[in-house]
């Protein structure tokens, strides 16, 4: 009897599916689709059987959610897993449940930071600052960069899953992917130090002072002068540290924006903000 | 807008809408949604500019876990259109996109409720093993997310550039509008904490501060923070013992 193998078309085909993970997030089984349907390149090599099809099927139709590109490293260690089983090797429903339970955690706290946290906002930012100038380089920089990281993490995440095996689940709590999540989550925060300081616009024009100069000119002083002669982006600085207390608190980002609207607007009128 | 504009327009804002569900190609970002759009009315620069200019007001909007963010897809398309069709200025484009965007959650939140029924109907599927049927309801459910954004932005094309859009956009007073731009200085820190919140390092703070005294003192553009950022990066793994202490460690044990 020979053994079932995957080929290296099938690995490709589930790197194309993996594209479309969250096509069908729920609210039950989040990703779980998404993922059967990855995962359904591999069944069909696997399994001939319509009962072992279908069960495969149900295996992986249960709860997954994870970060959508850290998902391709499960596929491949999942794929070897029923490479082996379909060969006939002692693994049951639960093994294989368990490895992608145990992996969507630790996996979607590296990609989280690294993608969400640093790689999406930098570039984002980078790209953002260079289309306040109306240039198409600003767009392409964001798209461009970040898709090109996107692709390679879900083509290796599939390939070296599948080779790794089980194994990658000890390797997930490693040194390597530690270093790698730090490392992003320095360039971040310090990017974020940058915006908050430089991309953020709050003036209040209050006059406290106003003074002729020894040179016959009037030296206004407002409440933004002297707040910027301290250190020029003090309001936008505890403006973000009340906002990241109040979304610890689960107040909605949604509710924050629309007190800040009300904010605006009451400024505006009364003339603390301009 | 004539009829390919609008057909073009419809086409972009599927692309749009299944991107902010599948966070793969990142095309509901505003910096590429509001471009394209930009890009099929004719006018692509008002598109990249407003495109730049929510993006910055957008960064930190993220779906994490089960939690979403507002929805910048349908924000990017509308404003956009309103901006480039309804001749509104840039300024105003923002102020409305906020709103719009509370909107496009509720909405996606309502697809992702729907797509609960497909979700059991691939369970019947899997039962025969009918591979087909899981795939068509998979993808089905990321049409209906298409649609999400397509039908708003087909009603909004199609009135967008009629006097009566453009008297009712020109009747909000000006507090409003002056108030609503200030609010749109400010908002962007909203991002910003959601970012630094999802770090969770309070030992990597200092960098956020060194991030911060030094855009207060110069005039670095964000390429140049962001080259110092992975400098520091790097120097901070390098230098850590914690990274350098495992050959450390297995020293002590042989003296012991």
């Amino acid at each position: 009897m020979s053994e079932n193998k995957l080929t290296k078309g099938d690995l490709k085909s589930m790197f194309w599916r993996s594209w479309w993970l969250l096509g069908s997030f729920n609210f039950e089984r989040m990703q779980s689709m998404g993922f059967c349907v990855s995962m359904i390149p591999a069944i069909k090599r696997l399994y001939k059987d319509k009962k072992d099809q279908s069960a495969a099927l149900k295996r992986h139709l249960e709860f997954f959610n994870t970060q959508p590109y850290m998902a391709a490293p499960i596929m491949g260690v999942t794929a070897a897993m029923e490479e082996q089983k379909s060969n006939g090797a002692p693994i049951d429903d639960a093994a294989i449940s368990g490895v992608k339970i145990g992996l969507i955690g630790p996996l979607a706290g590296v990609g989280d930071p690294i993608f969400w946290g640093t790689l999406r906002p930098v570039f984002a930012a980078l790209g953002a600052s260079v289309a306040l100038t109306g240039s198409i380089i600003g767009p392409l920089l964001f798209f461009i960069p970040f898709n090109i990281l996107r692709i390679l993490t879900l083509w290796f995440g599939v390939h070296y899953g599948y080779e790794k095996g089980t194994s990658i689940v000890s390797e997930a709590a490693g040194n390597t992917l530690q270093k790698i999540t730090e490392g992003a989550a320095i360039v971040g925060l310090f990017i974020m130090g940058a915006l908050v300081c430089k991309w953020t616009n709050i003036n209040v024009p209050l006059v406290i002072s106003s003074v002729k100069g020894s040179d016959g000119k009037m030296v206004v002083t407002t409440v933004q002068s002297m707040l910027d002669s301290l250190i020029p982006g003090l309001l936008p600085l505890l403006l973000t540290f009340l906002c990241m207390h109040l979304l610890k608190k689960k107040v909605s980002a949604i509710v924050i924006i629309f007190g800040m609207f009300a904010l605006g607007i009451l400024g505006y009128i009364g003339g603390f903000l301009k | 807008m004539s009829t390919i504009q609008f057909i073009l327009v419809l086409v972009v804002a599927m692309i749009t809408g299944m991107g902010s569900v599948l966070d793969s190609m990142e095309t509901h970002r505003p910096i590429i949604a509001c471009t394209l759009i930009g890009l099929v009315l004719g006018d692509v620069k008002t598109g990249i500019i407003l495109g730049g200019t929510l993006e910055l007001l957008a960064l930190g909007w993220m779906n994490v876990g089960a939690a979403m963010g507002p929805d910048s897809a349908l924000a990017s398309v509308v404003a956009t259109i309103l901006v480039i069709t309804g001749h509104q200025p840039i300024a105003s484009g923002i102020a409305i996109a906020i709103p719009i965007a509370a909107a496009g959650q509720v909405l996606t939140i309502f697809v992702r409720t729907i797509a609960v029924f497909f979700q059991h109907l691939s369970d019947k599927y899997a039962e025969d093993a009918n591979f087909r049927g899981i795939e068509i309801a998979h993808f089905t459910s990321l049409l209906l997310q298409g649609l999400r954004i397509a039908i708003p932005a087909a009603l909004v094309a199609a009135v967008a550039g009629t006097s009566g859009v453009e008297a009712m956009l020109a009747a909000i007073p000006v507090p409003i509008t002056r108030g609503l731009q200030i609010a749109g200085g400010m908002i962007v820190v909203v991002g910003y904490a959601m970012v630094i919140n999802m770090m969770e390092a309070k030992y990597l703070m200092p960098f956020f501060f060194v991030g911060f005294v030094i855009a207060a003192f110069t005039t670095f553009t964000l390429v140049g923070f962001g080259i110092i950022g992975l400098c520091a990066a790097i120097f901070y793994i390098q230098l850590n013992p914690k990274y350098s202490q495992q050959a450390q460690v297995y020293d002590e044990l042989d003296d012991l």
